[in-house]
This record gives structure tokens, sequence and C-alpha cells, in this order.
């Protein structure tokens, strides 16, 4: 009895006393973000984006799907800011529409890249032995093919569409995130406090995912922020290719496939989709500089 | 050597399953919709789709490597391999000249950044490969055709007879893979101006030229060439999305075009083949590095001499 009431006095001390630690440390790691520049930069970026794919159907002047309502291929004027296209769309609301579809594209492919990456990567790493052996085997032989090649291959499999896309991009991209977390947890399984857990007759789930993955998590938000512009191109590149978005969709990469074919006399087709996915791949890429400065000063770039 | 044939054979695996489980009934690609039942299922017995999995895969692999025969395209009906002639040459023409300008432009570059470290051009250009990576290479593509093509009008937008057809979409090409040359190069050479042993060829009396290229670019080039020779599948992946845009027939475009209908003899035989070179750059770079660092070429003949 009283031994069990040690544990619990105990286990309840070194958790208070780890929380207090985190937020001071969350604290200061987000004061430093907000005088890190680039993050910043990047922050504002996207929040820009955020206020249009969240009010997109207020602040665009059309719906994306409204055909007609000017003269195809209006250039651009007062009326129409980006042209129109060859259904006479308002580009300018297509472009504001796309928004939407980048923001989700971003948030899905990190969320499964996320979930595949980092649960074959703890187990492998903690377990070790023939399941880290059959894992390193089919990640060096994703590598034998190019990345966007064998999503190409996915996709033909689950066939076309976005959401598809995105799956095949992250059952391509997943071994990113892996790779890094096993290494991770190959260090931190032999430290005391995972002993320490293990002596308590922790299960093993518990230790991977209570013990390890909070040490895992700085680097995790790291390779998040630093793989998400990627991803986006990614995406929007098969969506290029045509096995992304289908027709009526705001996509950007869809439309600048769409804009090619009249390059030569439409070009604000292919401009200005160009310049909103630039801008949003910018802002993410400023805020992921900025986070990694932060949290692994190790990283930062010479 | 050896692990690159597991490799090329596991790949050759993953590429069969991948599209032997692929939903949809080939036949349904070969004939009518009004072929009756039975004559379907002759087809396919005659086709052998019946066999079970490892059958049909060693079937398929038998043929490429005793008869180099890919099999027949379904849609166009011809065997694969001649489809394959006239569109590898084209893509490696693409691929080869992408990779030789972009050798020309990153090593200088980099070295001369590096050297120059936080001076205007080094910012400059570190802004500017920045700048590139966040852009997509389709959008770029587009925007050299624009500014070439349709403004300037002196390179032709789309085709592939002859040498001003290349001109753009090798352009395209390298600027959606330099950067990462280019800044690798930099950060190599950065490294190893830090060691010691750079610092005392200085301290000798070593001219500067023979420094920076001896001592230098020598040690830098071992991580720089294994980097090259990686990009090279980065380059077959690019080259799909620039193939698309200036409508140049190549590997790219044939694989883009046979995963839209769906033909799955020529879907295998470009990825096959696109991950043999990769498993073969792969090699090739790993004896580039034995080449130039006498540390690795000791270790891989076994010890000293």
């Amino acid at each position: 009895m009283s031994d069990k009431t040690m544990t619990v006095n105990t286990n309840g001390n070194k958790k208070k006393h780890v929380s207090n630690l985190n937020t001071e440390k969350w604290k200061e790691n987000l004061q430093a973000c907000l005088k890190n520049s680039n993050f910043m930069l990047g922050f504002c970026m996207l929040a820009s984006i955020c206020i249009l794919a969240v009010f997109s159907e207020q602040i665009a002047p059309y719906n994306y799907m409204e055909q007609g309502v000017g003269p195809r291929f209006t250039a651009p004027c007062a009326e129409f800011w980006f042209g129109t296209d060859e259904l006479g769309r308002d580009m300018l609301s297509r472009v504001i529409w796309g928004t939407q579809i980048t923001l989700w594209v971003a948030f899905l492919g990190a969320t499964l890249q996320l979930v595949i990456g980092v649960t074959v990567g703890l187990i492998c790493g903690y377990f070790g032995g023939w399941i880290d052996r059959i894992f390193s085997f089919l990640t060096d032989l994703t590598w034998c093919i190019p990345s966007t090649i064998l999503a190409l291959a996915v996709v033909t499999l689950i066939g076309k569409g976005l959401t598809n896309t995105v799956i095949s991009i992250a059952l391509v991209a997943w071994a990113s995130y892996a790779r890094p977390v096993r290494a991770k947890t190959m260090s931190l399984k032999s430290m005391a406090f995972v002993e320490t857990g293990k002596a308590f007759g922790e299960s093993s789930f518990a230790l991977m995912f209570r013990y390890i993955l909070p040490n895992v998590i700085p680097s995790l938000i790291v390779m998040v922020s630093t793989t998400l512009p990627s991803t986006i191109l990614s995406t929007t590149t098969l969506s290029f290719l045509g096995l992304g978005s289908q027709a009526p969709s705001p996509d950007w990469g869809l439309a600048l496939s769409n804009g090619i074919t009249y390059i030569g006399t439409a070009p604000w087709l292919s401009i200005f989709p160009g310049i909103a996915l630039l801008y949003t791949v910018m802002g993410f890429s400023f805020l992921g500089e900025g986070i990694r400065d932060v949290l692994d000063p190790h990283m930062k770039s010479q | 050597m050896l692990q690159g044939v597991l490799l090329v054979a596991a790949v050759s695996i993953l590429v069969f399953a991948l599209l032997y489980m692929m939903p949809g009934d080939p036949i349904n690609m070969m004939v009518d919709r009004k072929v009756p039942e039975a004559k379907r299922m002759q087809m396919a017995e005659e086709l052998g789709l019946y066999d079970p999995f490892q059958e049909q895969y060693f079937r398929w692999i038998g043929n490429i490597v005793i008869e180099q025969d890919f099999g027949d395209s379904v849609r166009y009906k011809t065997p694969v391999i001649d489809l394959m002639k006239d569109r590898i040459a084209r893509s490696l023409t693409l691929c080869g000249w992408s990779l030789i300008i972009e050798m020309l432009i990153a090593l200088p570059m980099g070295l001369i950044c590096a050297i120059k470290k936080d001076s205007l051009l080094d910012r400059f250009t570190i802004s500017g490969s920045l700048l590139l990576t966040a852009m997509p290479s389709f959008w770029l593509g587009a925007l050299l055709v624009l500014v070439f093509a349709v403004w300037l009008k002196v390179l032709p937008i789309s085709g592939y007879d002859g040498i001003e057809y290349y001109v753009l979409p090798v352009f395209a090409l390298v600027s959606s893979t330099i950067a990462g040359t280019l800044r690798l190069t930099r950060s190599e050479v950065l490294e190893v101006l830090n060691e010691k042993y750079v610092t005392t060829a200085h301290a000798k009396g070593v001219p500067y030229k023979k420094v920076m290229l001896k001592h230098v670019l020598r040690n830098a080039l071992i991580m720089v060439s294994v980097q090259v020779f990686m990009s090279i599948p980065w380059l077959i992946s690019g080259a799909v999305v620039t193939e698309k845009i200036f409508g140049i027939p190549g590997m790219g475009n044939l694989l883009l075009n046979s995963i839209v209908v769906q033909d799955f003899p020529v879907v295998q035989a470009v990825l096959l083949i696109i991950a043999i070179l990769t498993v073969i750059c792969n090699l090739i770079s790993d004896i580039v590095i034995a080449l130039l660092d006498p540390r690795i070429r000791i270790a891989l003949s076994g010890g000293d001499k």
C-alpha cells in the first residue's frame, strides 16, 4: 500500500515538474518566434491566406464556377482584376477560392505523413529487429523510384482526384518522417526515464506514445514546417499533370495546366495562379525557417 | 554491386505488384464492350491473366531479361520497346544537357558564394535559390515560354526537331533542380574552408589558387558528386513535367499518357527503367566517391594496401 502511494506521488511530482518546465519552455519559444523576422513574415503571409480561404465566399466577387460573368478571355482590367478565362469565369474569384484547396492539401498531407511516419518510426526504433529491417528495406526501395513518379504510380492504383493525390504523396513521403523519428527513438529508448517507466510496468504502447513521443515533438514541428512547402508543390504538380483535382475545381495546379494551353493569347491565366502558389509556398517556407531557427538552433543555415 | 542487383529485383517485384493490383480489367482496354464474355475469358486465358502472381511475374521479367521484350502496349498494339526507343533518346538529351548545364552553373557559383560568404553576390544567389525552390517548376516553365517564345519570339514554344527546341525545356529543368546543388556546394565548401588542413596549407604558403582547387574544391566535390548522381532521379521526374509543358514526346510523356489510359505494360516498363537508372546512378556515385576520396577507397578495397 505504502509502496503504491509513493509511486503515485513520485509520478505526480514528476509530471507536474515536467509540465511546468514545458509550459515555460513553450512560452520562451513562442516569444523567440515572435521576435524572429522569418517567422513573423511567414505568419503574416499565411494569415492573409487563411482569411481569404475562410471568407472566400464574402471576399470573392463571383462564385468560382459561375460562367460568363464577363466576355471570354478578358485581359485584367478594373472590373476583372485577374481577367477571365475561356468560359468567362472571373480569375480573381477562382484564385481566391483556390486558397481553400491549398490549405486543405497542406493540412491533410501533413497529418497523413505525420501519422504514418511517426507510427512507423516509433515502432521501428522501439522494437528494432526484423520489423525495423523490413521497414528500412521498404524505405530503401521507395528511394529507387523518384517520388513524383512513384506518386504517379500510386495515383494510378487508387484513382484520380485531389484527396487521392494527397494520400499517394503521403504514402511516398512518410519515410522522411519515419527515418529521423526512428533514430531519435533509438537513442531515447535507453534513457533513464524510459527505463524507469519500463520498471514501473508501463506498456510498450504507453512508453512509445507517452514517454518517447513528447520528446520528439519539437523536431517533428520542425520537420512538418520544412516539408509542407514540398507537399503543396508535389500535390499541385500532380494536379497540373491532370491527376489531381478535376475540371470545375479552382485548384491552382489545374488552372495553370489550363492556362498553358492559352499562353500565347491569354497569359494572365497562367500568371496569377502561379503567383498565388508561389506566395503560399514562400509563406510556409518562411514560417518553417523561423520555427527551425527557434527550435533547432544547430540546424541554422550557415 | 550485389546490393544493387537485389534492389533492382525487389523494385521489379514492386512495380509488377503495383500494376497487378490495379483495379480494372486489362481486357476491357483491348477489346470493344460488345465482345462476348466467353471470348474475353479466352483472351485472358491466352494472355495468362489467370495464372498465379509469381508465374506472371517470372514470365514478365524473363521476357525482359532474355529477349528485351517488355510486352505489347495495350493502346498502340505495338511492342513497348519500339515505343520507348525514340522517346528514351529525347529524354536523355533533355536530362543530359540539363545535368551538364546545372554543373557548369552550380559548381563555380557555389564555390564563389562560399569564398565570398555574406557578400552581396552570395546573398543574392542564396535568396534567388530559395525563390527557385519555392517556385513550382511548371509555372517557371510557363513563364519562360511566355517571355522567350511569346513576347520576345526568339525561341519556339514547343516541338522537338532541333537544338533550338531544347533550349527552353533544358533551362526550365535546370532551374527546378539547380538550387539544391548550388546550396550543397556552398555549404560543403564552407565546411571544408574551416578544416584545419586548409589553414595548414595557407600557413605553409601554398598559393591561394592551389589551396582552393586542390584542397578545398576536391574535398567539397565528394559530397557534391553524390548529390549530382542523386539528383538524376529528380531530373527524370522533373522531366515528366517539363515534357508536358513543352510537348516533347519523351519517357515522361509516355508514362503520363499511359497512366491516364491505364496502359499497364508501358507503365511497368517505364517505371522499371527509371528504377534501374536510379540504382545505376547510386552505384556510379559510390564509385566516384571512392575515386575522389582515398579514405573511402582504402576502406572499400579492404584495409591498407
